[in-house]
This record gives structure tokens, sequence and C-alpha cells, in this order.
């Protein structure tokens, strides 16, 4: 048989700051509504101590046996404990997406390709901090968008969310994608 | 999901945990009784939100022992009704677990396995395997399944009530924490796919009630329920197919305990199930089973196509009653047996006695507290053949 390519999703920050709502959002976008398989796991006992929280979701068109990430495409750290215990873990040239204001301290550069998104203060400009997941999600977005449809992702968001806050979820969201676009990938 | 019916056909992301749940309520379980333990705290969770809107019973009791009694009394009054623990807590079900082998009550008791011995930890495992077998005194087969998936605790835990309910006798789902944590896609089949199986009751066999005899007529006995009219007596002394435990014979005692066990062990072709890949002109072979599988068939695909290593794969869907025939069907002559286990090598026993004459060596590959990665597994595989 054909092994498929795995595509792997690490999310790593503190607890509260939605990390393990975000992996469950992508999971379900991929798998309910992109057709694809994956697995969403989240930090359990000895690495949830301190106040680390960590999610991933591994993708894969065809079967997704072993469940964890083994090379991450990508890593969101929300924070430098997050930064500092998943970055070499993250494969050469995969997406590294971080809060400047959080993560001060980078490996040196060259290894892989940087998005430094200040999702805190762009989650403030919606009212409030708790969006913060959902800006990382949609600057995620607008790097991967080869790889889901905004509304996959949008219909798991509308699932995960209390009904009122899906508007300013939403906003959250266009946010950190617009962000990514306008500051690197010069779109609008 | 809707909170007051059955999962509806459709696509779903769920946790393992809420899978099987669902996966009881599908088989018409509406009893759940239990004690919270990490890591099989969130079936409990779930079945508390979800049986008293399906006109269900969630009780939460003092402690393992009674949660587990609870479901012999359900089971005896016509409903289908589980339990789910971990570790700990599964060795404190140990005493009913007997109690209903003897008294032939259909019941499900899921195991979030965590490793030991004592409060060992709260990661995953597979150290009960054993205990799930021989861990409740007296002679009397048992039947327990190893889900692999999301969908497997859905599938699994329908499996494990019908088995119940046709064998007349507990059930074990052995999983572990690796697999009632992680999400992943849950496929729920139209109605009507899905076979439920339900007791066989003295009236579906034309007997009535003077001449019903609850532990006779039959191998696996018709199971009166209360108030139906028929005389039930739930004894687990030894007894007489009437349920009379007042003239003891060695003869009597054979033939009551010798039927339980035969029931089952009689009956493992068709109990039992195993899953193979790539095992067409292997010469060794990698047997596995639960969440390791996943990290299992990994490894050996990799193996193959990296190194060309003729390696097959053998996932046991059902550790007891233990495959044996169909192992050594499957195997008539094989190199090196690779079992990897989040224990020390415990099914490499019962393994390594069917395949005593079948296979070169037998070589566990064991981990403490969390799943192998495969690089573990092949570095085991090609330090042992190359």
């Amino acid at each position: 048989m054909t092994r498929q390519q795995r595509f792997e999703i690490r999310i790593a920050g503190f607890g509260g700051q939605g990390v393990v709502t975000i992996g469950r959002i992508l999971g379900t976008a991929f798998s309910v509504f992109g057709g694809k398989n994956s697995v969403n796991t989240q930090s359990y006992g000895p690495e949830s101590r301190g106040g680390a929280c960590r999610s991933e979701v591994v993708v894969s068109e065809g079967d997704i046996n072993y469940p964890y990430v083994r090379n991450a495409d990508v890593l969101i750290a929300l924070s430098q404990v997050a930064l500092d215990t998943y970055i070499g873990e993250l494969k050469e040239g995969g997406i590294l997406v971080f809060d400047p204001d959080a993560v001060t301290t980078l490996p040196p550069s060259g290894r892989f390709l940087r998005y430094a998104v200040p999702t805190v203060a762009l989650a403030h400009e919606t009212g409030d901090l708790k969006y913060q997941n959902v800006v990382a999600l949609g600057a995620l977005y607008a790097l991967i968008r080869d790889r889901i449809e905004k509304a996959s992702l949008m219909e798991a968001l509308k699932q995960s969310v209390p009904p009122k806050t899906i508007d300013t979820n939403m906003a959250a969201f266009d946010k950190g994608k617009r962000y990514v676009q306008s500051h690197f990938l010069r779109e609008t | 999901m809707s909170n007051n019916e059955i999962l509806k056909p459709g696509v779903y992301y769920l946790q393992g945990a809420q899978a099987c749940l669902e996966g009881a309520i599908t088989a018409g379980c509406r009893v759940y009784a239990g004690y919270p333990i990490t890591p099989a705290t969130e079936i409990m969770e779930h079945a508390a939100h979800r049986l008293p809107r399906l006109g269900g019973r969630f009780i939460q009791m003092e402690d393992e022992i009674s949660s587990a009694s609870v479901l012999l009394g359900a089971s005896w009054a016509g409903a289908k009704a589980m339990t789910a623990t971990s570790s700990p807590g599964f060795s404190l079900m140990q005493e009913v677990i007997s109690f209903a082998i003897m008294t032939e009550t259909p019941l499900v008791i899921v195991d979030v396995q965590r490793p030991g011995p004592g409060q060992g930890y709260i990661t995953t495992g597979q150290e009960d395997v054993m205990q799930a077998r021989w861990g409740h005194h007296g002679e009397g087969s048992i039947i327990a399944l190893s889900p692999a998936s999301v969908q497997d605790m859905f599938e699994f835990t329908i499996e494990a009530f019908n088995l119940a309910e046709r064998w007349r006798t507990p059930v074990l789902v052995m999983a572990e924490e690796t697999v009632a944590h992680m999400r992943e896609r849950l496929i729920v089949p139209a109605p009507g796919t899905i076979p439920i199986v339900n007791r066989t009751k003295p009236q579906d066999m034309g007997i009535a009630p003077e001449h019903y005899l609850p532990y006779g007529h039959a191998q696996v006995p018709p199971m009166a329920t209360w108030g139906e009219g028929y005389n039930i007596n739930h004894v687990s002394l030894v007894h007489h197919e009437d349920g009379n435990v007042t003239r003891y014979n060695p003869k009597v005692h054979f033939e009551n305990v010798a039927r339980i066990h035969r029931k089952i062990e009689d009956n493992v072709d068709t109990i039992a199930r195993l899953e193979t890949r790539e095992l067409e002109g292997c010469r060794h072979v990698l047997i596995c089973y639960g969440s390791v599988s996943r990290t299992g068939i990994e490894a050996v695909l990799e193996a193959r196509a990296e190194r060309g290593i003729p390696i097959g794969f053998i996932r046991l869907h059902t550790l007891w009653p233990f495959p044996e025939r169909q192992l050594r069907d499957l195997l008539p002559d094989v190199g090196v047996v690779f079992v990897p286990e989040m224990n020390l090598g415990m099914m490499a026993h019962p393994i390594m006695e069917a395949l005593r004459d079948r296979c070169r060596r037998v070589v566990s590959i064991p981990s403490l507290g969390s799943l192998h990665s495969p690089e573990m597994i092949l570095a085991r595989i090609y330090e042992e053949l190359q």
C-alpha cells in the first residue's frame, strides 16, 4: 500500500489561551468538513504541569496510525516555554507562528519560516484577550490555505464556540488572517 | 449532537470516551453507575449528561465495588448496564466480575487502563490485560476486547453489549488513556445496519414459568427478567440448574462451573476476532493490540518499505478468550514474533504458548506509561534481524 503524507500541527502555550480549543476546531474542520483524516490529542499528565499546554493535530488523506506528532510541519508558540520546549521538533522548512510579545528569544534564523503575529494585541482589538487563540487560527489559515477551506474552518468554529460569540470569533479569525496576508504574503 | 436521542447517522469528531458511551447508548444501555477516576472520568461525565435525558439512570456510587454491583441488579431487572473505571478501580471490581460470571449476568465494564502497580501514574498502559482474565477468583472464562481508535470505542462497546447478552456474561472493554482521550472522526452508520443483540428470555423459547430452570435448558441458559412471572434465584454459590444450593455434590459442581467456562471457550472462533495485514509471504510477524497496534502497523510498513524486511502484522481485537487456534492457523511457520505492549510482556506469554512449535522466538518490546514510538519498535526489529 502507498503510505500517505502526514501534515502535523502543534499548538502550545499556557492553559487558558485556548490551545486545546483551536486544536479541536482544526481537527473538526479537517475531518468533518474537509474530508480528511485527523487525530487530535492534547497535553496530559506530566506535560501539563506548570501551566504548560499543548494540542496536536495530525492530518492525512490516508490512515493515521501513530497518533502523535513525529516531525511537526507547524508550530504555533504562544509562550516562550512553548517555543523552547517544541522548537526542536519542528521540521526544517516548517512554519513557526509566534507572538513576539510573548516569545522574545528565538533560535537562529534560517531553518524555519517565521511569522511573528501579535496575537494578544490583535485579540485586544476585538475587545477581549480570550480571542487570542482564534487570531492565531486565522493566521495559520492564511499560511495553509492550500490544505483547508475557510468554509470548513468556519463551520467547525461555529460548532465549537458559544453562539453569541460567533461574530467576534469570526472577526478575530479575520484579524489574524489579514495580519499575515498584509505583513508576510503581500496580499490583502 | 442532540441531547435527548440516540446519536444519528453522520460524521462526528469525538473523544474516544464519548464515542464509547455513545456506543453503549446505541447498544441499548440505559443504566450507568460509576465512581470517577482519571483517565476514565470523561466516560462518566458524558453518561451523566446523556443518560437522564434518554430516560435512563445515572448513579454516582461511593466506590467501584458498589458501582459494579449496581450493574448486577440493573441487569437482573432487564436493563443493559455499564460502568467505566481505570486500573486501581478495576482491581476493586474483580469481586463483582467473579459474582457476575457465576450468576451469568450480562454487563459491561470499561477499563481505561493507566499504569500501575498501586496508584502508578495517570498516563497510558496495558498492564491490566492479565488481570482481565485472571483477576477474579475462581474458574470461568471472560470476554475482553481491545479498541484502538475512536471508531473502535464506539463499535467495540456495542459489540461488548452484544456479546454480554449473547453469552450471558460480563464483558470487558480494555481501553487505554491513549484511545479514550484522543479525538478522531466517528462515522455512525444508518439505523438497522448496526446489529443489536438482546438476551434470550425463557418466553422466547416457549418455556412456561413452572418449567423454567434459571441455569438450565441450554449451554447459555435463557435469562428471565424480574417481575415477569418466573422464579429466579441469582446465586453465586455452586448451584443446580434450578438454582438450588442445598444438595451439594462434586458432579453438580463440575457441571455447573465447567459449563460456565466452556460456553466461552467452546466458542472462541465465534467470539474472538483478529486483524491481519501484510501477512502474505511474511517471514516474521508483529503481534499487538489496542493503541500499540497503531504504532505497530506504522513500524511494520516502515520496516518493509525501508529495508525490505518480510514482516507481517496481526492485531488482536479480542484478548480473551485468546484466539490460539486462529493464530496457529495463520502462522504455520514463522521466524521472529515481535510483541510490543505497554507492559513488561504480558500477552507475549499466551502468544508464546500458542506458537511454541511454530516460531523461532518471541521478542517482547515493553514500554511503561507511554505509547511506543515507531522508531522504538523499528530499532528492536532491526537489532534482532540484522
